[in-house]
């Protein structure tokens, strides 16, 4: 059998065909939503039509059964019409009420999860980790699994003072929006990388190598024709391993996770925040990382608990303050939580007013 | 395909409530010989403690320079299967929106030239199709771009752009996010393909300030929809959230970063001048609060992850740039932009790292933008500012 002719250049297929007949109609026309249950959520439109939206956990790397299984719900409860949110759940689209409750009953029997709309945990934002990525410290689906199963409730039923938005990077690069979320884990190294002289010559550009480290630790090895790392001017990002291959850095004992909190994206109330290191370093203990686990844990009930009504969590700690913080979850305060890196004169307490 | 490997570590992430990853592994690994070695070379890193992946060497489609991430295993010898196990990065359509026929159709494909394992979707908004040989990709192209479907970014290149969902089913959306993103992803598609930037481009485009695709935080080029004008109010609907129990005072007015906001237990007033179109009181009363009717969007540039000197949330450059097809000035700024850092970024430098190192005013001069309050939190703290030879004597 020959292939077919190859296009390029075609962009992606258009989105219209794709909408819903009710979505077409009323396609910038809605007027308000409601949130019914945890999963589901109803868009009234001007024209008094409505579109059911039932959202559905999804482990974001799946199968094309999977994603057969999902054609296959939206085939018979809403004409086959489907999309995915920015978090990766996916949403069935109804446009006939009377086919919401069945089709939620329906997901329920296949075992699906249902819920994450309003102030609950949503899917978490990840990278690839040891599924597929060559610079991971950690494994990011594995993390996602075990805080999703611990925090479900948060998910499905329980509220809590406002979202709150998970992220996990696999390393610092950070594929994904992790710097700005509630509560993000990062896999970190914490010894500097090992240069493999026999390979540099031969796999790597020097320059572009010692370009890429943002402290100066790198410096040129003429007589070997490679790199020498200066080691008390490395903290351990990573960059040079991307840039190259022979400079490896992963080490199963020392790499591990790091937690920030109270970041946010959005603009409601507050700007937009960047996360800040609470946990500077958590040991990998695949497959279940009961350390980081309960760490998180200790985070979201005190959040739960001393957040007013639609404070975010770092809204929540910018009102009660970081000395605060630190005291209600009992995170031990180190020299790691002081920044000594680019920012760090913006982040030195400038006021005598603080908490005991 | 017979059961290959024990996973005893990985098992243990199928207990639990929340649908799991291993669960859909296993499945593609029952039919797929490259999914059932996925599945040991995991385990393997689950022993290990570390990835047992290598850096990604030059694979792709004839006449692309992007669009597909080539990745081998470092155990190629015990896990044959994933000795190639390259990433096909496919555009989505905008907003995430599919139906069953194309999926089916699609993952009818990736069955017969993959290993059967996608992600919806990757970080960037890519269909990803995870893993398959070099010799695999010629033939999936075909496939897959004879039914409509292209390949997305990667490298030094613009990415894929992607959106909040919008017009499609928001009553906030200030712009349409779905067809500005189709819009633009058509308008660059050479651009996306043929990699020839210092780094990699991002545009998010998100409907209102609440920002559901996180484009602050992680696009070279945020677009924002936004509004002048009041925000239109039903008192009767004000009533009807009082009536339900809700405490519109602590709940709403006090919450309001700008205090913009009363309520004398019968009506809302809004000082609109003061407001700063935060979302908060819009987002909580989304029956009685609705957006002013002059539609538009804020262009703000330069957010990137940590790498390489810390991490930057985008700075506002536009505070107000109408958004009607086929958006003329947003893809003149954009071509404008990319000239000046063609012109002077580094191998590896973001936009936003290249206006922190040249300076805003080189920005600004350069694309054509005049200075604003709404650009800066504040003005300068230094006395050490530079003059031109024509605004002196």
């Amino acid at each position: 059998m020959s292939a077919p002719q190859r296009k390029t250049d075609i962009g992606p297929p258009h989105f219209k065909q794709f909408l819903p007949p009710v979505i077409q109609k009323n396609y910038g026309s809605w007027k308000y939503h409601e949130v019914l249950r945890p999963g589901t959520m109803v868009h009234v439109a001007e024209s008094g039509d409505k579109v059911w939206s039932v959202r559905m956990a999804s482990p974001r790397l799946i199968s094309t059964d999977f994603v057969r299984d999902i054609c296959d719900v939206a085939d018979k409860y809403c004409d086959g019409f489907f999309r995915f949110t920015s978090r990766h759940n996916v949403e069935f689209l109804v446009s006939d009420e009377s086919k919401v409750k069945p089709l939620e009953d329906d997901l329920k029997k296949r075992g699906m999860v249902m819920g994450g709309i309003g102030s609950r945990v949503s899917n978490i934002v990840h990278t690839q980790g040891w599924v597929h990525c060559h610079s991971a410290a950690t494994d990011a689906s594995g993390l996602v699994k075990i805080i999703m199963d611990e925090f479900i409730d948060y998910f499905t039923t329980k509220e809590l003072p406002n979202k709150v938005r998970f992220a996990v990077a696999c390393c610092t690069n950070m594929c994904g929006a992790v710097h700005c979320s509630d509560i993000a884990l990062v896999g970190v190294h914490r010894k500097p990388p090992i240069p493999d002289h026999a390979r540099i010559p031969n796999t790597c550009e020097v320059p572009s190598t010692i370009a890429s480290c943002p402290t100066g630790a790198i410096s040129p090895d003429p007589a070997k024709k490679s790199v020498k790392i200066n080691n008390d001017k490395c903290m351990y990002c990573g960059n040079c391993y991307s840039v190259c291959p022979a400079l490896p850095i992963s080490d199963p004992v020392n790499d591990g996770v790091a937690i920030v909190v109270g970041g946010k994206v959005t603009n409601l109330r507050t700007a937009p925040k960047f996360s800040k290191l609470v946990y500077p370093w958590l040991p990998n203990n695949p497959p279940k990382w009961p350390e980081v686990t309960n760490a998180i844990k200790g985070i979201l009930e005190a959040y739960a608990k001393g957040a007013q009504k639609h404070e975010r969590v770092g809204e929540w700690i910018d009102r009660i303050g970081w000395e605060k913080f630190f005291k209600v979850t009992k995170i031990p305060f180190t020299f790691q939580h002081i920044d000594d890196f680019t920012f760090a004169r913006e982040t030195f307490r400038t006021t005598a007013a603080f908490k005991w | 395909m017979p059961k290959k490997y024990d996973t005893p570590l990985l098992d243990q992430l199928e207990k639990g409530s929340y649908p799991s990853f291993v669960t859909e592994i296993k499945k593609a690994a029952a039919k797929n010989e490259q999914a059932n070695d996925l599945l040991g070379a995991l385990e393997q890193c689950y022993k290990d403690k570390k990835t047992h992946w290598k850096h990604g060497g030059i694979v792709g489609v004839r006449g692309y320079g992007g669009g597909v991430i080539g990745r081998y295993s470092d155990i190629p010898d015990q896990f044959p299967g994933v000795a190639h196990f390259h990433t096909v990065r496919i555009n989505q359509p905008s907003g995430f929106f599919y139906n069953s026929k194309a999926l089916r159709e699609l993952m009818g494909l990736w069955d017969q030239y993959g290993s059967g394992l996608t992600n919806f979707h990757g970080s960037t908004g890519d269909l990803v199709l995870l893993g398959t040989k070099t010799e695999h990709l010629e033939p999936l192209f075909a496939e897959v771009s004879s039914r409509g479907w292209d390949l997305g970014g990667s490298g030094s290149a613009m990415r894929t752009p992607s959106c909040c969902v919008g017009p499609g089913r928001c009553e906030w959306s200030n712009i349409d996010t779905l067809d500005i993103t189709y819009n633009i992803t058509q308008e660059f598609q050479d651009e996306m393909h043929r990699p020839a930037f210092p780094y990699k481009f991002k545009f998010k485009t998100s409907g209102c300030a609440v920002d559901c695709i996180a484009s602050i935080a992680r696009a070279d080029c945020s677009i924002i929809g936004t509004w002048k004008g009041d925000i239109r109010i039903d008192q009767d609907a004000v009533k009807w959230y009082a009536k339900n129990g809700m405490d519109i005072n602590a709940e709403i007015i006090n919450r309001c970063p700008t205090r913009c906001m009363s309520y004398d237990g019968k009506e809302i007033k809004i000082a609109n001048e003061d407001c700063s179109r935060c979302m908060h009181c819009i987002a909580k009363m989304t029956k009685a609060l609705r957006p002013g009717k002059e539609k538009g969007a804020t262009i703000l540039i330069g957010s990137k992850a940590p790498f390489v000197v810390g991490a930057l949330l985008s700075w506002v450059i536009v505070p107000f740039m109408k958004m009607e097809p086929p958006y003329t000035e947003l893809k003149e700024l954009t071509r404008k932009i990319w000239e000046w850092w063609d012109e002077h970024g580094k191998n590896r430098e973001r936009t936003g790292e290249l206006i922190e190192r040249k300076g805003m005013r080189n920005f600004l001069e350069f694309i054509g933008v005049n200075p604003q309050p709404a650009m800066i939190k504040e003005p300068r703290r230094d006395p050490f500012y530079f003059w031109q030879p024509d605004e002196l004597k």
